[in-house]
């Protein structure tokens, strides 16, 4: 009965974020219509303005019709946000409620094989926006709605199993810690990822002195870059540390702390090039655009590391139903 | 805000010791002050000089530099991330000895050149090892150093106040009607209260806090040394060997008894702990519902184990390793073994006894050879084919369920002459055919089905029973010696870890002249926010109301608010 209840809900979220993903793409579509000045306000107020103000100044006296018509674009495009924002709090509740009575139908925690992992990992990448979109973070709601659509998407069409019970190699505490911090540290992963190609995306604009339409309501690509190491210096020592636990649960089940399994290898493979990201913002030279792309190869890892070796490479991290 | 100072390497994880050294210089330059361009790890500085130039000493000190230098560290780890890859995406001898052998079959001439290059055992290789032990050499190199500057620097003093404190990220102007003397007072112990290190400088205080950040990193690298330490103890001291154990069986911890086993340099077989491991009984259970029919559902040994002479009873499971004397033992695999009694052409008992079958497929289909040497006249052999639930499958018979629910044993029969013992091993689970024949029925291989009980005389005498079967395990049993320090390394690496990336070091300076006080400060590290706030409630500690915020204006790390930063941010 849970079962049926979990998919219901699973399904219906992704329908949801689907709405959520076309009102947050209506908000960047129609803030393309803002001139740069106007949308770029909530943004740089107070920076020197010695590159906005020419702008600005050409038109002293704009009429009053022109200023209605930009007030009303602007609220258009905050209505947008709003109405994209308040979809994806609702598919978010019915993604928790479909994550957890997949957890109640199978009576054990709920990420035993890949559809469970990416839903229940999906879940942790929409709570960590929701929790930073009440303190004004809102902007990263296309990339990440986009990414738990297809993510969730795929799973619900494509990596569905049955809740079936777990196989005595997955009977351990570990079960719980090691996923738990494999999930959250991908999640903050995920969000440093994203976070990373909007900062390529806006500091290839600033760069052009062409910052229009969405991009002039993002923050500063400094500001960007800097939110985007915070999600990095956050899941680096959670990742350390599912690695590690890791470690302890393969020394427990498979005798050895570490065999080179093709999981265990990529899980280094990302750490590596996750290490490589902190090294290289201290590096004359890497910081920035370099340092960013480091970012983007290193989430391309984990998703190989979770999607490419669970289906093309058979090893100890193989489980039953994918 | 300076631009050193928005990306400082002190803060960051892997800092060079160049970049502290230029970091105390700057201490005594004052934060703010000099405007050279931003540093380069390890060798923007050196002078240009023709390498035939260089001394001996010298061409190795610019080696060291170089091997020390961020920039080689950053190339060695991706190096490190792109070695890995092959190792993981074809097959490793250590693993899959036998795909490796299927793959260099199917494709011989990348298979030897692959081969040659040791792509069929990566992590065993000279060059990934070459890797990470540059990796290794080029972190102590770099730590070292860093090391001695941190215990110097423990009780080192704040920076001197900057000259123009309106020049930093965030400054607040505040009037006074106290005298300079008490202000300052009060800002050493408000700053104090706040955990910042305070120094009292002429006119103005200083105060930084932070400093777990650099300890933090260094413990972090420091345990990646220990960790590669305690790898490398486990390697050298530990042995892992692998035997099966049929149920009503028992295993002894010595060399022979083990199948499969390997240890490290410095092991010697003295160091075997005496210990016997009785399987009593082995529990298998699987799926029998219609989701992932025929997966595992619990695998649970009963053991009897005797170590010094106690004897104790156990269960082994997959995650609930025994642990006997210093070694581990672990339930790795299971198996089926047939019970079987060979009877020569003269009727005595040629064989009887279980033979271990090796599974082949999800659903334990099971082969193996059950070997009669000593029938006579002739020896006998049969190669043995165990399905544990036997369905036909348009004539050809195969297992459908991993569980014995219908166990059919196939057989076929070879003979031949009794062979000279030599002493050579042979392979149990396989048949060599040198001086056997089929034997045969109306010209073709004869083959027969037993189900347990039955029994069958082969054509030309001799007769075999199948009694019943049994199920076996595989064991692992080992000794990892540094496990201790592997596992104790990486948590200590992952506090330090979180203490350089979470700590964040900032300095604050209160200025006092006349009636009025400057409170301006400046993050050490990117990533943080509430630099301004901060000063509000120092200047709110102080008894004092900002009435001019100049500091408000700043996003930290903005580089609207220095534009110095793009211009010296350089391409290095």
């Amino acid at each position: 009965m849970a079962a049926e209840w979990s998919n219901l809900a699973m399904v219906t979220a992704v329908v949801v974020y689907l709405l959520a993903l076309a009102a947050f793409a209506a908000e960047w579509a129609s803030a393309r219509r803002l001139e740069p000045a106007e949308a770029a306000v909530p943004v740089l107020v107070g920076s020197d303005g010695g590159t906005l103000g020419p702008d600005q100044a050409e038109q002293p006296a704009a009429s009053a019709e022109v200023a209605d018509r930009d007030a009303r674009r602007q609220r258009r495009v905050e209505m947008f946000g709003r109405m994209g924002l308040a979809l994806t709090v609702i598919a978010w509740a019915l993604q928790l409620s479909g994550v957890v009575l997949r957890g109640v139908a199978a009576g054990r925690f709920p990420w035993g094989n890949m559809y469970e992992f990416v839903t229940a990992a999906l879940l942790f990448v929409v709570t960590i926006y929701l929790v930073l979109a009440m303190r004004g973070f809102r902007w990263l709601g296309l990339p990440v709605v986009l990414l738990a659509v297809i993510g969730l998407g795929l799973a619900v069409t494509v990596l569905y199993v049955a809740v079936a019970p777990l196989v005595p190699a997955l009977h351990s505490v570990w079960f719980v810690i090691h996923i738990v911090a494999a999930a959250v540290a991908g999640a903050a992963f995920n969000m440093g990822g994203l976070a990373s190609i909007l900062y390529l995306m806006k500091a290839r604009a600033e760069r052009r002195e062409d910052v229009r339409g969405y991009l002039a309501k993002l923050p500063s690509s400094a500001r960007i870059d800097e939110l985007a190491y915070r999600f990095h210096a956050f899941a680096f020592p959670l990742w350390t540390f599912a690695i590690a636990a890791g470690a302890v649960w393969a020394e427990y089940a498979w005798g050895r702390f570490w065999g080179w399994d093709p999981k265990e290898t990529w899980s280094l493979v990302t750490w590596v090039v996750y290490a490589g990201y902190l090294h290289a913002r201290a590096t004359a030279g890497w910081r920035g655009k370099r340092a960013a792309v480091v970012a983007i190869i290193g989430l391309a890892c984990f998703w190989f590391n979770f999607v490419g070796i669970n289906l093309l490479v058979s090893g100890l991290h193989s489980y039953a139903g994918i | 805000m300076n631009p050193r100072d928005t990306v400082d390497p002190q803060v960051q994880p892997g800092l060079r010791a160049q970049d502290r050294a230029q970091d105390a210089v700057d201490r005594d330059l004052g934060v703010g002050e000099t405007d050279d361009g931003p540093r380069d790890g390890a060798h923007s500085r050196r002078p240009d000089r023709r390498r035939g130039t260089l001394r001996a000493t010298e061409s190795l000190r610019w080696l060291w530099n170089q091997l020390t230098s961020m920039r080689t560290a950053l190339v060695l780890l991706f190096a490190l991330a792109l070695a890995a890859v092959p190792g993981s995406l074809l097959p490793q001898r250590p693993t899959s000895p036998v795909r490796v052998a299927e793959y260099i079959a199917k494709n011989p001439q990348l298979g030897a050149f692959y081969n040659s290059i040791g792509l069929f055992d990566v992590f065993a290789s000279a060059w990934f090892a070459a890797i990470y032990l540059l990796l290794f050499i080029s972190l102590v190199g770099c730590i070292v150093p860093r090391i001695g500057l941190y215990l110097r620097g423990l009780r080192a003093q704040p920076p001197r106040t900057p000259r123009n404190l309106g020049r930093l990220p965030a400054h607040v102007a505040l009037t006074s009607s106290d005298s300079a003397e008490d202000v300052l007072h009060r800002a050493e112990q408000v700053l104090r209260g706040r955990r910042f290190r305070v120094r009292r400088l002429d006119g103005s205080v200083s105060a930084e806090r932070g400093y777990l950040r650099e300890l933090g990193n260094l413990i972090f690298h420091v345990s990646l040394v220990f960790l590669l330490c305690g790898v490398a103890w486990g390697a050298l001291f530990g042995y892992k060997g692998t035997t099966a154990v049929v149920e009503g069986q028992s295993f002894s911890n010595t060399l022979t008894q083990f199948d499969d086993f390997s240890s490290g340099g410095a092991f010697r077989a003295q160091q075997l702990v005496p210990f016997t491991v009785a399987l009593d009984s082995f529990e298998a259970k699987f799926e029998t519902g219609p989701v992932q029919r025929g997966a595992a559902r619990l695998f649970k040994a009963n053991v009897t184990t005797t170590v010094d002479g106690v004897t104790t009873d156990q269960a082994l499971e997959v995650n609930q390793p025994l642990v006997l004397g210093d070694s581990t033992v672990h339930l790795v695999g299971h198996g089926y073994a047939v019970d079987v009694t060979v009877k020569d052409a003269a009727g005595d008992v040629a064989f009887s006894g279980p033979v271990i079958l090796l599974p082949q497929d999800g659903n334990f289909m099971s082969v193996g050879v059950i070997k009669a040497p000593y029938a006579r006249p002739d020896r006998m052999a049969f190669e043995a084919l165990f399905l544990p639930t036997a369905v036909d499958n348009g004539g050809i018979g195969v297992s459908a369920f991993p569980d014995a629910l219908n166990p059919q044993l196939l057989l076929n029969v070879w003979t031949g002459p009794p062979k000279e013992a030599t002493g050579v091993p042979e392979n149990v689970y396989s048949l060599d055919t040198t001086g056997l024949t089929q034997v045969t029925k109306d010209g073709k291989p004869l083959r027969f089905t037993l189900a347990p009980g039955e029994g069958f005389d082969v054509p030309g005498g001799g007769s075999i029973t199948f009694n019943g079967w049994h199920r076996w395990v595989s064991l692992q049993v080992s000794s990892t010696p540094g496990l201790w320090l592997v596992f104790s390394s990486v948590l200590v690496a992952v506090a330090g870890l979180c203490l350089s990336l979470f700590v964040r070091p900032r300095r604050v300076w209160v200025r006092a002249a006349g009636d009025t006080v400057e409170v301006a400060g400046l993050d050490r590290t990117e990533g943080r926010g509430g630099l301004h706030e901060e000063l509000l409630l120092v200047a709110d500690g102080l008894g004092l109301a900002p009435d001019a915020t100049v500091g408000a204006r700043s996003e930290p790390g903005d580089p609207a608010d220095h534009p110095e930063t793009e211009a010296n941010e350089g391409n290095a």
